[in-house]
């Protein structure tokens, strides 16, 4: 047993079942099949990347996750999708809290057209709390997880939008931070950003792991070798729906890839 | 406790957690913003229905052909008589004139903004454009009456200058703003390229807008001109205060003559409630609402055919 | 040849231009000219008397105090009986509605439902407020009758103001956990409010000149005192320059201006406002 799958099985272990599973998923908008029999488990505490050439549903597939999809009108899933074991598209969940479980960061940074106290302050606000000491309390240890304090420890009352683009994005980590999920969701965070602001970012993630579940949608290839501990491979079949090609600990899948597609990918053959 | 009962309790603490709120509060504003919507509904049908319940009676008096054809408008006679093709001939004839002068000048209009001017240039018109539109019809009338019939009178020796031109000629300044803007939109979705490949083969700037902008735009320019009609066949205090008034069916524009808004707005102040003359001014309100809801229907149509042939 | 060909295109061009120059002129100058004309013969007229106080000789006399106060509680109520049933409808069209054919309806519905005649929606609160719900010629059923035809004005332009709220904050809100509501009252109106002011305040403008249905609902010529509850009679600026434009023979057309310019007033001034308010937020979007 080498080191990588020692790591997988310890992670694992400690909560006895993996964070984040699907089981045979389907993803259909209307008729279009987006996603076809995705199963795989996500362990908590590690970052899980998801890669593969555009277009061929890891967004949506990462959108299974917080029910993202039910806003889209003809969106209909079919199989398992479970967080700790509990089943998230059962008809009992409220999906309101489950998306205070599970967090989400999108693509291009969207701050809200407000105060950067505000925006940060937005999460807990709407969940009831009105105790500006608490809420200031909540905003500063947010933005310290998201290292952005001391960047923005004097601007608080400034807009959003006088930020930089790296800046924006540890922004809206730290709104995701605020409201205490215990899963973050990434989709491609760094590609609106430039070289020095995405490492800042890959940086956080990093320590963000030790407390949170982070699955992140990467195209970037030496992105998802450099920050995850595990990776799953999704590439679109002749009927644009969305498969899972491969699924291991990320070294192994980018040094010794099982499936002739994924090292095709890898090497840059297609993609 | 072992391994296994403690992770299950864990899972099912989350799932009480994550249970279906009622959230009552949710609730309560979705019902309530419904019903709003149902109310913005209720009010177009109650048009529809109160302009069907209070019209459609005139019908059994006089039969829709009748009615419709007929040129003599005598509510007061015994018997009286509905025919309401005067007002039908007015309300065509004022719109004919307005839509004669209002047609070229405001797509004229249009063209020059959108194509030749300068930012300067249509920054100071666009304003003084929405001015037009902001004058109320009664200022407008009170023009036409004071200003605009006694030169109508003069110029076209008339015995009253209170007559379809002059009210066409209002009219037309009532129009102008929304056929302008409209235009100009439709001119400036027309994508650069068309342009940018007319240039490229040695045409004028005005052979551009002639030849290529303008037919470009032309389904927009045509909604746009519907949009003006509407206008000018709902138009009321204008025609009432300055077409004439006259109730034989005109012949020419420079006779006085009542269009059909200005007939139900001087009728109704005598109408004996639920009478015969009553239900016949509802009878030519629900055409007047076919009329222009025909109109604006078309022209919605066409807005959005529009959109869709330029979209990217 | 070629030379006498390009001249020969570029004359048409020259005359073409001013052709449409000409066009431009005709649009745009009658709107200063009728301001001037208006200005010019009706403020010798305008007095602290001719404001304040109500008319007499039937008219020819006196103020039109009356009518200004009318004017102003037919535009209150028009704003606070359209306004907050216009938001919510254009909140559910806009946030609530399911995407199917009937929501598509009545967006368009509601769009041609602002193309109505006035003076069918004078009919219309004829039938139904003066007569079905017994309201009488009131300033209850002339603001009631006004604020419907604002209704669709003010729907439509709430719905706009809250579809241009882009996406992403929506986005946003609800992947943290917070529900439609909290999303719509803490996120998207804030930044729908400007476009949502400005189509009310041009509703109002528009109830202030909107003469038809009055006419038709009935406001009184003349009155020497206020109105003292909804179920009164009122006068009204617009009706009031329709009659004494009108209908009042031997009325001294210096007044009739007068009474053009104070309605002009109001009515430009709530329009310049809400250009104003539309300037304003584009500003503080981009710059």
């Amino acid at each position: 047993m080498n080191t990588d799958q020692m790591f997988f099985n310890k992670r694992n272990a400690q909560s006895n079942r993996a964070k984040l599973r699907t089981e045979k998923v389907n993803l259909y908008y209307g008729d279009f099949q987006a996603l076809r029999d995705i199963s795989l488990e996500i362990p908590g505490r590690a970052i899980t990347a998801v890669i593969g050439p555009s277009g061929c549903g890891k967004s949506s597939f990462l959108r299974l996750f917080n029910r993202m999809n039910d806003l889209i009108p003809g969106a209909r899933v079919e199989g398992h999708v479970e967080i700790d074991g509990v089943p998230i598209y059962d008809s009992s969940i409220d999906v309101v809290e489950l998306r205070k479980m599970v967090g989400m960061v999108f693509q291009k940074p969207n701050p809200f057209p407000m105060s950067v106290f505000e925006n940060v302050a937005f999460g807990p606000r709407r969940h009831g709390i009105k105790n500006r000491i608490e809420l200031e309390d909540i905003v500063e240890r947010a933005l310290h997880r998201a290292v952005l304090w001391e960047e923005v420890k004097d601007k608080l009352d400034q807009s959003a939008f006088a930020l930089s683009g790296g800046q924006q994005q540890r922004l809206c980590i730290a709104r995701v931070l605020a409201v205490e999920p215990e899963v973050i969701l990434m989709d491609e965070p760094c590609s609106a950003l430039d070289p020095v602001a995405t490492l800042k970012i890959e940086d956080l993630m990093r320590s963000l792991a030790e407390n949170y579940t982070i699955v992140i949608v990467t195209h970037n290839m030496q992105q998802a070798a450099r920050v995850s501990d595990m990776a799953a491979f999704l590439m679109m079949e002749e009927d644009r729906a969305g498969v899972l090609v491969e699924y291991g600990v990320t070294s192994q899948i980018f040094t010794k890839p099982k499936d002739k597609r994924t090292e095709d990918y890898i090497t840059g053959r297609f993609g | 406790m072992t391994k296994q009962s403690a992770s299950a309790a864990a899972a099912e603490g989350l799932e009480k957690n994550l249970r279906r709120r009622w959230r009552f509060g949710e609730r309560i504003i979705e019902g309530w913003v419904f019903l709003t919507g149902l109310l913005a509904i209720a009010v177009l049908l109650g048009i529809v229905v109160l302009l069907l319940k209070e019209g459609v009676p005139i019908f059994f008096h006089t039969p829709p052909w009748e009615f419709f054809f007929g040129t003599k408008w005598y509510p007061v006679s015994e018997p009286p008589t509905f025919g309401i093709m005067p007002f039908f001939v007015s309300t065509l004839m004022v719109t004919l004139v307005a839509t004669a002068i209002a047609v070229p000048v405001g797509v004229g209009c249009a063209a020059y903004l959108a194509e030749v001017a300068t930012p300067r240039v249509r920054e100071t018109a666009k304003p003084l454009i929405e001015l037009l539109a902001g004058i109320p019809s009664v200022v407008m009338g009170l023009i036409g009456l004071m200003l605009l019939s006694p030169l109508v009178q003069s110029i076209f020796n008339l015995p009253t200058g209170l007559c379809g031109l002059t009210a066409g000629i209002m009219l037309s300044l009532m129009s102008l703003p929304i056929i302008v803007s409209v235009s100009e939109d439709a001119l400036r979705a027309v994508p650069d390229e068309f342009r940018q490949a007319a240039y490229a083969l040695g045409a004028t700037r005005w052979e551009v807008i002639k030849y290529v902008s303008i037919p470009a735009a032309l389904s927009g320019v045509a909604a746009a001109i519907m949009l003006g009609v509407g206008r000018a066949i709902g138009e009321t205090m204008t025609v009432l205060m300055v077409a004439g008034g006259a109730l034989a069916v005109p012949h020419s524009p420079t006779e006085p003559m009542t269009p059909m808004t200005a007939a139900i707005a001087s009728g109704i102040g005598n109408a004996v409630k639920g009478g015969l003359q009553y239900q016949a001014l509802f009878a030519i309100g629900l055409i007047l609402f076919i009329m222009t809801l025909a109109v604006n229907l078309i022209a919605d149509k066409v807005l959005e055919r529009q959109k869709q042939k330029f979209a990217r | 040849m070629r030379t006498r060909a390009i001249v020969s295109r570029q004359l048409s061009q020259r005359v073409a231009f001013g052709l449409l120059v000409l066009a431009t002129i005709i649009v745009v100058v009658p709107a200063l000219l009728i301001i001037l004309k208006i200005v010019i013969s009706g403020a010798g007229t305008i007095g602290w008397e001719f404001l304040t106080q109500p008319p007499s000789q039937a008219g020819k006399a006196g103020g039109i105090f009356p009518a200004i106060v009318g004017t102003f509680y037919l535009m209150l109520g028009t704003f606070v009986f359209s306004l907050p049933i216009g938001v919510m409808a254009g909140i559910y069209l806009a946030e609530y509605a399911p995407r199917n054919w009937l929501t598509r309806a009545i967006n368009m519905a509601i769009i041609n439902l602002a193309g109505v005649p006035s003076i069918v929606y004078g009919l219309f609160g004829l039938g139904v407020f003066v007569l079905a719900l017994n309201l009488g010629m009131s300033l209850l059923a002339a603001t009631l009758t006004l604020a419907c035809q604002a209704l669709a004005m003010t729907i439509t332009t709430s719905r706009e103001a809250i579809l241009a709220v882009p996406r992403e904050y929506r986005e946003g809100s609800l992947a943290i956990g917070a529900t439609k509501w909290q999303t719509v009252r803490h996120l998207i109106l804030p930044q729908a409010r400007p476009g949502i002011i400005t189509g009310a305040v041009l509703a109002m403008s528009r109830a202030a000149g909107e003469t038809a249905p009055i006419l038709v609902v009935g406001a009184a010529f003349l009155m020497r005192g206020l109105p003292q509850s909804p179920s009164d009679q009122f006068m009204a600026l617009a009706y009031h320059l329709y009659t004494v434009a009108a209908h009042v023979p031997g009325m001294p057309k210096d007044t009739i201006w007068a009474v053009a310019l104070v309605l002009l007033v109001v009515v430009l001034s709530f329009n310049v406002l809400a250009t104003i308010i539309r300037l304003r937020t584009r500003q503080r979007r981009y710059g």
